[in-house]
């Protein structure tokens, strides 16, 4: 070999500022991972400057010192996939905790690896494709049962393909050939593929059926479309994280993954013991069945918690080439874009705004980007969803974070400290959210739920809107003073808020609520709008009209499961009281 | 030991030294001045050429001739059984005029991270006694939840009302209290010495005094040796210990002067941008870990400068702690003791440990119902400055009256008054009675036959 190309794969340590570090003596590329150290550290490295390789170390780096060994892995920083994702939880270079547990301890000390995937255990390979099939890059070769999700083995998006050779079914671990391709390619189920790359699609499709979530306001007045991007800003203890975890159990995906990104050890805890426990409400199975967990949380170390969204997006796509529609979680954006700050400010680069390093708008666009419902290499429509959380300092939206996300997603779930502060939930605020999908779902509500629900989303919205004008003069004069007219509408407003928009998200009942339902519910609304209104129109005072006790019952709806008969009653009886009134 | 006399820079807490062999990054470090003081520091950045030290005391009397010894290893803390009764400085040496602490382990003072699965969730509710934390913002063991004040509140008696009452309804294990105190006064230190001494508490205690006139670098360590003496507390010797650290602005306010010395580029208002994850590792070191018998809850005190709750210390802190206890100003005015807001007061833990099995089955729809209606209640104040009373409607006017009788029913109580979780509920139903029953839509018809004091009395009439 060429003497003057030999790479050099071994340097040494130069000087340790934290999580950042500096080696010489050594050829490297943008992205590689390398040892560090004595305790071979994982490391990535983020800037080359002549000589000087510097290095973002995965793990605490106390105690190291200059002089101690680099050496180059060649490789860039890679998640492995295959059959052994799903239930598992990882941190955010995708160590199983379960297995750090068994080698470490209850603390999380430097220096051990573990792969993603089990090696060693066997899976049931049964092979969709014969000798003598031709496949390419994309293409299921075959499926393993995971859990009740079914597998698809996949042949590698960068592989050249061709005709099987030998391909069986039987009991393989990840790293066995299960195919043989006539040029030779050796085929196994573990898909190694580098975190900070999108993988490849087909084409990307427009986003027109919406993500069906159970929530009341976002289903029925914001609502995300499948493979479509979301935010929800918050300021601290406005129901951010019980948004998301709600939005995790109960959203149509069939894959979900959850990055607990620089948040709380014990709220990560509540997640690793709610989600076991949880029943998926569409196969009664545990809702862990078809979940992958990424928790780094805000005391581990902050470049693993850089690398934590890719870690969680690369296995959101992976998924969504199997055909299955995903919906990645990241809570909290803001805590990643943190952990972009403090590294950007120990490489002592320029800082944009606030401290935070000019490519942060970049690096946002480029996540969100990697969400969308495409059609994958393999010819199956899949999808990956991401909400993203953000957590704005001091609840100010116009922090870079938040504007830099606002910029690129298509739904704004605006949570409210004030809502959550008078124990309105979920706290989302009805005039400041927004949601840009509702056009290109229109047809699919028309046609799913009602021809009937999109004019009646735009009466409520209508009602709210005009409850806000009318609060600041009642703010002035007292509700009184408004017209008849005026006092019903913000009465109508009132149980739109609180019988509608309000949800319980620790009643069993309440915490997911079909679009039927919340049609039902809607109507339910409108009726006694409508019939208050004729009823107003014929004489009646306001108090009269709001004075109806029947449509007291309402809000009783939301806990009832099978609430039909209960409705249907209420409907009567507000019917007979508006009769009886007249009669009068 | 080798000794360095290469010092090439001192500015403001850090010492630059050239020209030495490898060094460890976070090493301990002895510097020895020209009359033989050994001050101690820590190493902050390491290269071939040049390493930054952090020196945790005064820097006066530390010159190019003063010598620097690296030790070679990080930052440990001696512990021992016989802690407990003890009064530390800030750094971590007995001040009692007692013997050293005889260490059975010797504890890396950062401390690592507990492994999310190894966690067990928070669920044992803690009684302490005030209605306003035990019924609407609840604590459960292995949460942490910090009091949001400002200067010149009575934080520290809620605090110490805390740390008097706490207990585990049902346990009879008493807490042991981790007390560390932050450039806080020495009026305030001896404060809390004379109460714990009083209540006998001193005896369970462990005490870090880090005092208004004691280095302001020192206090970087002290909350780490504080949280690691918990720690071991809890997870080697099985007690459920509560750690109160005080005042966590100043530790901040060492912090960006750290970094200013260091010429870091600064994050919001001059307070350098790690500091996120600098207090995530603090404040995270609370839980409770499965299979082990201890555990760890946190009660951090910050005094919000201006009482601004968006002010960088309290956001953060915000962002990392399981909700927070404000105390407000308006309702001391008022004469309200403990002047505790529940609006803006959370515990994100509260629904893991109250309910049937925890505390009782209306727990939860009963605080939201108070919450509800005192918020309501409490945005009509607005309202009837400028329209006047008359105005309001029948409606309008119960819920004024309840936002008054919550404050003055609910919120305030004694300083040594330890209610119940019954009492509170009951409180908290008593004053729910004035308004309409129709009004209280949070709360289920099933309860309210249950628990109202209409139906109960007419139950037991």
């Amino acid at each position: 070999m060429d003497k003057a190309k030999e790479k050099r794969a071994h340097g040494a340590l130069k000087r340790i500022s934290g999580p950042v570090v500096t080696a010489v003596g050594l050829d490297a590329h943008m992205y590689d991972v390398v040892k560090v150290g004595n305790e071979e550290l994982m490391g990535e490295v983020i800037k080359i400057q002549g000589e000087d390789i510097i290095i973002q170390v995965y793990e605490d780096t106390a105690g190291i010192r200059p002089g101690e060994p680099v050496e180059n892995t060649g490789l860039s920083l890679a998640v492995e996939l295959g059959p052994g994702l799903l239930t598992s939880i990882y941190d955010g270079i995708q160590r199983p905790l379960e297995v750090l547990v068994d080698r470490m301890g209850n603390f999380i000390e430097r220096g051990v690896s573990a792969p993603g995937l089990s090696h060693e255990k066997k899976w049931e390979f049964v092979p969709a494709m014969k000798v003598g099939d031709d496949v390419k890059a994309g293409d299921i070769l075959g499926t393993v049962q995971e859990t009740n999700i079914v597998h698809k083995v996949m042949v590698p998006p960068r592989s050249k393909g061709g005709k099987i050779k030998e391909i069986s079914g039987g009991s393989f671990t990840v790293d066995e050939t299960i195919c043989v391709l006539e040029d030779g390619t050796e085929i196994v189920m573990l898909q190694r593929w580098p975190v900070r790359v999108p993988r490849p699609v087909k084409a990307k499709l427009n986003p027109d059926i919406p993500l069906i979530t159970g929530q009341r306001i976002l289903d029925g007045l914001f609502p995300i479309a499948k493979g479509g991007t979301a935010a929800i800003p918050g300021p601290f203890g406005s129901g951010k994280t019980v948004t998301q975890q709600q939005l995790a159990k109960w959203s149509d995906a069939e894959i979900v993954v959850y990055i607990g990104c620089g948040e709380r050890g014990n709220e990560m805890t509540e997640v690793l013991t709610e989600f076991p426990e949880l029943e998926d409400p569409k196969t009664g199975k545990p809702l862990m069945e078809r979940t992958v967990l990424i928790a780094n949380t805000s005391n581990m170390p902050v470049a693993a918690r850089e690398a934590s969204v890719y870690t969680g997006i690369t296995i959101a796509e992976y998924f969504r080439d199997m055909g299955y529609d995903v919906s990645l979680m990241a809570d909290s954006t803001s805590r990643w874009a943190e952990a972009m700050r403090e590294i950007s400010s120990r490489l002592e680069e320029m800082p944009g705004e606030e401290g935070y390093p000019a490519y942060l708008a970049a690096r946002l666009s480029e996540f969100y980007e990697r969400a969308g419902r495409v059609i994958a290499l393999n010819g199956m429509g899949g999808s990956v969803s991401v909400i993203g959380a953000v957590s704005p300092p001091g609840g100010d939206f116009s922090e870079p974070v938040t504007q830099n996300t606002l910029r690129i997603v298509k739904v704004f779930w605006a949570l409210d400290a004030k809502l959550s502060q008078r124990r309105h939930f979920p706290a989302i605020n009805w005039l400041n959210s927004y949601s840009l999908y509702l056009d290109s779902l229109n047809e699919w509500y028309d046609k799913e739920v009602s021809p009937e629900w999109n004019p009646l989303r735009a009466w409520a919205m209508g009602v709210l809107q005009k409850e806000a004008e009318l609060q600041e003069i009642v703010q002035l004069v007292g509700s009184d003073a408004l017209p008849d007219e005026e006092q019903i509408t913000i009465e109508v407003a009132r149980m739109i808020r609180e019988i509608f928009l309000q949800q319980n998200a620790y009643d069993a009942v309440d915490t997911f609520c079909p679009m039927s339902k919340q049609y039902d519910m809607m109507n339910a609304i409108k009726h006694y709008a409508d019939l208050a209104r004729t009823a107003q129109t014929g004489g009646a005072t306001p108090q009269q009209v709001i004075g109806i006790t029947s449509k007291n019952e309402l809000p009783q709806i939301k806990f009832i499961k099978d609430y039909e008969p209960a409705l249907e009653k209420i409907m009567k009886d507000m019917e007979a009281e508006f009769d009886a009134m007249r009669a009068v | 030991m080798k000794e360095y006399r290469t010092v090439a820079q001192i500015a403001g807490p850090l010492v630059f030294v050239e020209k030495t062999e490898p060094v460890g990054y976070s090493e301990l470090v002895n510097i020895v001045t020209a009359d033989g003081t050994v001050k101690r520091g820590q190493v902050l950045d390491t290269s071939d050429e040049i390493v930054v030290v952090q020196v945790f005391e005064t820097t006066a009397g530390i010159g190019r001739d003063s010598g620097i010894r690296f030790t070679g290893e990080t930052i440990k803390m001696p512990v021992g059984k016989d802690m407990l009764g003890r009064i530390l400085s800030g750094g971590g040496k007995p001040i009692d005029g007692g013997p050293d602490i005889v260490p059975e382990k010797r504890l890396e003072i950062t401390g690592a991270a507990i492994n999310p699965y190894a966690r067990a969730p928070p669920e044992d509710f803690i009684q302490t006694g005030i209605s306003t934390i035990d019924g609407t913002n609840t604590l459960v063991r292995g949460q942490k939840l910090p009091i949001f004040s400002g200067s010149g509140l009575p934080h520290n008696d809620v605090a110490l009302q805390i740390a008097r009452q706490a207990k585990v309804p049902g346990s009879t294990e008493e807490f042991a209290v981790v007390f560390a105190a932050m450039g806080i006064t020495r009026e305030e230190a001896n404060y809390f010495m004379a109460d714990f001494e009083k209540t006998g508490a001193l005896e369970r205690s462990v005490v870090f005094l880090n005092l208004a006139d004691d280095p302001a670098v020192e206090r970087t360590i002290t909350p780490r040796l504080a949280l690691t003496t918990a720690e071991y507390l809890a997870f080697d010797l099985g007690y459920h210990v509560l750690v109160i650290l005080t005042d966590m602005t100043n530790y901040c306010e060492a912090l960006r002067q750290i970094g200013a010395a260091r010429e870091e580029v600064p994050g919001r208002r001059g307070y350098p941008g790690y500091m996120y994850t600098d207090l995530a590792s603090i404040y995270e070191r609370a839980g409770i870990i499965k299979g082990v018998k201890g555990s760890v809850t946190q009660i951090p005190i910050l005094t919000m400068p201006g009482d601004d709750i968006t002010h960088p210390i309290p956001d953060l802190t915000g962002y990392i702690t399981e909700g927070q206890i404000v105390v407000n100003r308006e309702l001391h005015r008022k004469g309200i003791y403990p002047p505790i807001n529940v609006l803006p007061s959370l515990s994100r833990l509260m629904n893991l440990g109250i309910g049937e099995g925890h505390t009782r089955e209306d727990h939860k729809k009963v605080s939201d119902q108070l919450y509800a209606a005192y918020a309501e209640g409490n945005d009509l104040r607005g309202l009837v400055a400028i329209v006047g009373k008359d105005a309001l409607s029948e409606r309008d006017r119960m819920f004024l009256e309840f936002a008054d009788l919550f404050e003055d029913r609910f919120v305030r109580q004694g300083l040594y008054e330890d209610r119940s979780i019954e009492e509170t509920l009951e409180l908290g139903w008593d004053l729910l009675a004035t308004l309409p029953e129709e009004q209280l839509v949070r709360i289920d018809r099933e309860l309210i036959h249950k628990y109202h004091p209409k139906y109960r009395k007419k139950a037991q009439g």
